[in-house]
């Protein structure tokens, strides 16, 4: 018996079925990573757009002290939401979907190592999102217990009915486990085994570190989250006592279950934004990532530190003097692996020729406010000052100072710097620089005074305040609908582009990368031939060649 | 480095030095009153965490704002930036540098936490065993022993205080001012949080288990309770006032609350939760708040 097929036989290739080339591929269950990665963008968008809107109606709520728009059941359930939608729904799938389109172009392989997989991830999260929208038909309403969902309170049940809202969050979360598993099972089997002929570890984008380091993340913390959703599930449904302290359990056993998983991830959703910015100084500056090794190792450092951080968020908690010590020195060290990457990202621009594109801009902006962000971080890391912020509007301008001011303007600036090679378009520069004036304006606007009203004790979570918050909360409310605003040009910026935008060159920001040799957007198989790479990724300056056959990496 | 160079840093560098101490100083400000002698400490490490953070800020910032407004190009301009790798020996300066700062904000923070001797839940079963513990912060300025023990008792959603020597229960927490306090607290069903603006202090409550904590009020007035930890639909007007006062009023108070009957509390959450009118959108069902507590204290105003 041998495996050679007989010549006139038609095998029919089941790996790689042919999407279709028009927008209709889009909708189907296409196994192309490319295709997959545009889906995913798309769909957490139309989610931020959604969690977007429910903050709009939380911030409305505290324009004034008194709880007088909607019902608190209602805001409870509003600001439950939107945190677990921007997190489940935006920020992880949308990270993703763009390390989903750029991994394999970036290192010369043709797709992920496994493609049906990477499709039915995807898959997972319109699904879970869909799910998760529909609990605001139960009768009791959707989950209200915040996006922690601790025990006691979210197994509290009002109503005689099992399927709760609460039910509907744990299976979601659970759901989005999974599906998160599957892509960082794909994510590392790519990155080791993928690699093109000459691409060594040490020639490998720092990118691609920055996404093997959180998808390392995703499999060693994700499997306690999910274990704790499933405990959880149990005690609300179920009636069992892991976390129900009337019949024994023990509260506390979920907060270490929910943030060994959770506070990681904040890594999981940072560590891609740093490679983007790692990504895009060198090209706008036209000047070599400085110190591309050590940024590269330390993206490894935070893997390694972040494992044991978690019980920072647990100062205040029945947590003893000395386990707060402890983890208030792990969480403080996370400091200096990101201080590397800020110094050297600093020094990548100095004495750079800056082009400020929209790209550019969105990262500048970024890097300042993640520096803000990592200042208020170590402070929150020191447990006295810890004890007195913590559960305050302090943790909450933190916190957004990282996932908006860091990731999602991070995100934008990938998304523009990439648009040209995603769509074979060239996006409006002007609606561009609209969109980040008014962005970056909003997220100061929105996210700083909630420093203030934390240091003088607003608690977050709450419905309605003392009259003596009310004028920081005013800015806060201003910002956050300007914030909104921001986001108009950015639509139509995408879709007029996409349309009937300029068609763009194979490589219009003169940028280094096995990505920017092949066509715009680039072909089913990414490579007609595999590259063979000669040198290391941020040649600029030089001009030794990237790859020993760049002519022939083109389709037709 | 020419000596121009050298002068420019030297110039940045005093004016970040001169601003961040500006801003540790201005760190107080941002602060409420200080109500305890823990939150002289708090403020203290609060302030000099800004003044460092400031001038990491600001020194960044500057280096970012003058790459941009020197060196920004025109899109026409295609020639390329120098080409440097890297520079081993700035790269050990800005490791070694961070860590160091580290090590020394995480000590300077463990001192203070000593100092505070705020005894969070497991710390006190152990120090019973254990002769010699660090001496409190102003501990020689304060009466030593005995301290002030009074039972919290947090349930979905009212806050109530007994005072066990006077047999007492109040809706106000009455504290005797530069008085070492011991509480006791106990929550009913769900985790709620202890917390006092005012005294930089927060400790969550725990279900079914009574955990200890202790404090020294210093300035007298009136501050707020809040719950810190959410704790179902009317979490945010779980609220209550702590009222520190002279040991005199406190005993005086102590003794006409001693001679009033038990009464329910006023509870803004069961009038939310009975007024129908306040359902606008949603109006889901929510769990039901617990009786209001029977106080012989009322709350005022």
């Amino acid at each position: 018996m041998t495996n050679v097929p007989v010549e006139g036989i038609a095998i029919p290739d089941i790996a790689h079925p042919e999407p279709q080339n028009n927008w209709r591929k889009y909708f189907s269950f296409s196994t192309d990573h490319k295709v997959i990665g545009i889906q995913y963008l798309v769909t957490s968008f139309v989610f931020f757009l959604i969690g977007g809107l429910l903050s709009m109606v939380i911030r409305a709520e505290l324009i004034t002290p008194q709880a007088d728009l909607i019902d608190r059941t209602l805001y409870n359930s509003m600001f439950t939401m939107h945190g677990t939608i921007m997190i489940f729904l935006w920020i992880f799938p949308s990270l993703v979907g763009l390390a989903n389109y750029l991994v394999p172009l970036m290192i010369g392989a043709r797709d992920m190592a496994f493609p049906r997989l990477n499709a039915a991830a995807f898959w997972m999260v319109p699904i879970f999102g869909i799910l998760l929208m529909t609990s605001y038909f139960l009768p009791a309403g959707t989950a209200q217990a915040g996006w922690w969902s601790y025990p006691p309170v979210s197994t509290q049940n009002p109503t005689d009915s099992i399927i709760t809202g609460e039910f509907v969050w744990i299976l979601a979360v659970a759901i989005s486990g999974v599906s998160s598993i599957m892509g960082a099972v794909n994510f590392v089997t790519t990155i080791v085994r993928m690699r093109a002929p000459g691409m060594t570890f040490f020639r490998m984008p720092a990118y691609v570190w920055t996404v093997f380091s959180a998808q390392i993340i995703q499999l060693a913390a994700l499997p306690a989250l999910t274990a704790g959703a499933i405990m959880l599930l149990f005690d609300a449904a179920a009636g069992t006592a892991f976390f129900n302290p009337d019949k024994g359990g023990n509260p506390v056993l979920f907060q270490h279950f929910f943030w060994f998983y959770s506070h990681p991830a904040v890594y999981v959703m940072v560590l891609p934004i740093f490679g983007v910015f790692s990504e895009i100084f060198p090209v706008y500056s036209r000047k070599p990532l400085f110190g591309y090794k050590v940024v590269a190792v330390s993206s490894l450092l935070i893997t390694t530190v972040s494992v044991l951080v978690w019980v920072h968020h647990m100062y205040a908690s029945n947590t003893p003097g000395w386990m707060r010590m402890l983890f208030m020195a792990t969480t403080m060290l996370v400091a200096v692996p990101t201080g590397i990457k800020v110094f050297a990202w600093v020094a990548t621009i100095w004495k750079g020729k800056l082009r400020l594109d929209t790209p550019m801009l969105f990262c500048l902006g970024a890097l300042i406010m993640f520096v803000f962000a990592g200042i208020t971080g170590v402070m929150l890391a020191s447990v006295p000052i810890d004890i007195h912020v913590n559960n305050t509007y302090f943790v909450v301008g933190h916190f957004h100072y990282i996932v908006y001011g860091t990731i999602t303007m991070g995100m934008f600036a990938a998304i523009y710097h990439w648009f040209p090679k995603m769509t074979g378009r060239m996006y409006y520069e002007g609606l561009g620089k609209l969109h980040f004036a008014l962005a970056f304006i909003g997220v100061n606007l929105n996210f700083f005074p909630m420093h203030p009203l934390g240091l003088q004790g607003m608690l977050r979570r709450v419905s309605s305040y003392e009259p003596e918050y009310a004028f920081w909360n005013v800015v806060a409310s201003i910002g956050a609908f300007l914030l909104g605003m921001s986001t108009i040009p950015f639509i139509l910026n995408m879709v007029g582009a996409w349309v009937q935008g300029k068609p763009a060159p194979d490589n219009p920001w003169r940028a280094i990368g096995l990505e920017w040799l092949v066509s715009s957007p680039p072909p089913v198989e990414n490579f007609e031939e595999l590259p063979i790479v000669v040198s290391g990724p941020y040649g600029y300056g030089k001009s030794d060649p990237l790859v020993e056959n760049a002519a022939a990496l083109k389709e037709g | 480095m020419n000596l121009k160079t050298i002068a420019g840093i030297g110039v940045y560098i005093a004016i970040l030095v001169a601003t961040s101490i500006w801003v540790g100083q201005q760190a107080y400000g941002w602060l409420p009153p200080q109500a305890s002698a823990e939150s002289m400490l708090i403020d203290d490490l609060f302030s000099l965490f800004s003044a460092i953070g400031a001038f990491i800020l600001l020194g960044i910032t500057g280096l970012v704002l003058y790459t941009v407004f020197t060196q920004s190009v025109s899109r026409f301009d295609t020639s390329d930036g120098p080409h440097m790798e890297g520079n081993v020996k700035l790269e050990i300066f800005w490791t070694a540098v961070p860590l160091l700062l580290v090590f020394f904000l995480a000590a300077y923070s463990y001192q203070t936490y000593q100092q505070m001797a705020v005894r969070g839940p497991m710390d006190l079963v152990h120090l019973h065993h254990m002769p010699g513990t660090t001496p409190t912060a102003y501990a020689a300025d304060l009466e030593p022993e005995p301290v002030e023990e009074v039972e919290v008792y947090a349930k979905q959603w009212a806050w109530s205080f007994r005072y066990p020597s006077a047999g007492v229960v109040s809706a106000d927490l009455h504290l005797p001012v530069n008085k070492r306090v011991r509480l006791r607290m106990t929550a009913d069903e769900v985790i709620h949080g202890f917390y006092v603006p005012a005294f930089r202090l927060k400790q969550d409550i725990m279900p079914k288990r009574t955990t200890e904590f202790e404090f020294t009020p210093v300035r007298e007035g009136t501050y707020r309770l809040n719950d810190s930890q959410f704790s179902g639909t009317y979490f945010a007007i779980m609220t209550a006032n702590v009222v520190v006062e002279s040991p005199d009023s406190y005993r005086q108070w102590l003794a006409s609350a001693a001679a009033q009957p038990a009464v329910p509390a006023e509870n803004p959450a069961y009038s939310e939760y009975t007024n129908k009118r306040l359902k606008r959108f949603g109006g889901w069902k929510t769990i039901a708040p617990a009786p209001p507590p029977l106080v012989n204290a009322l709350a005022e105003g």
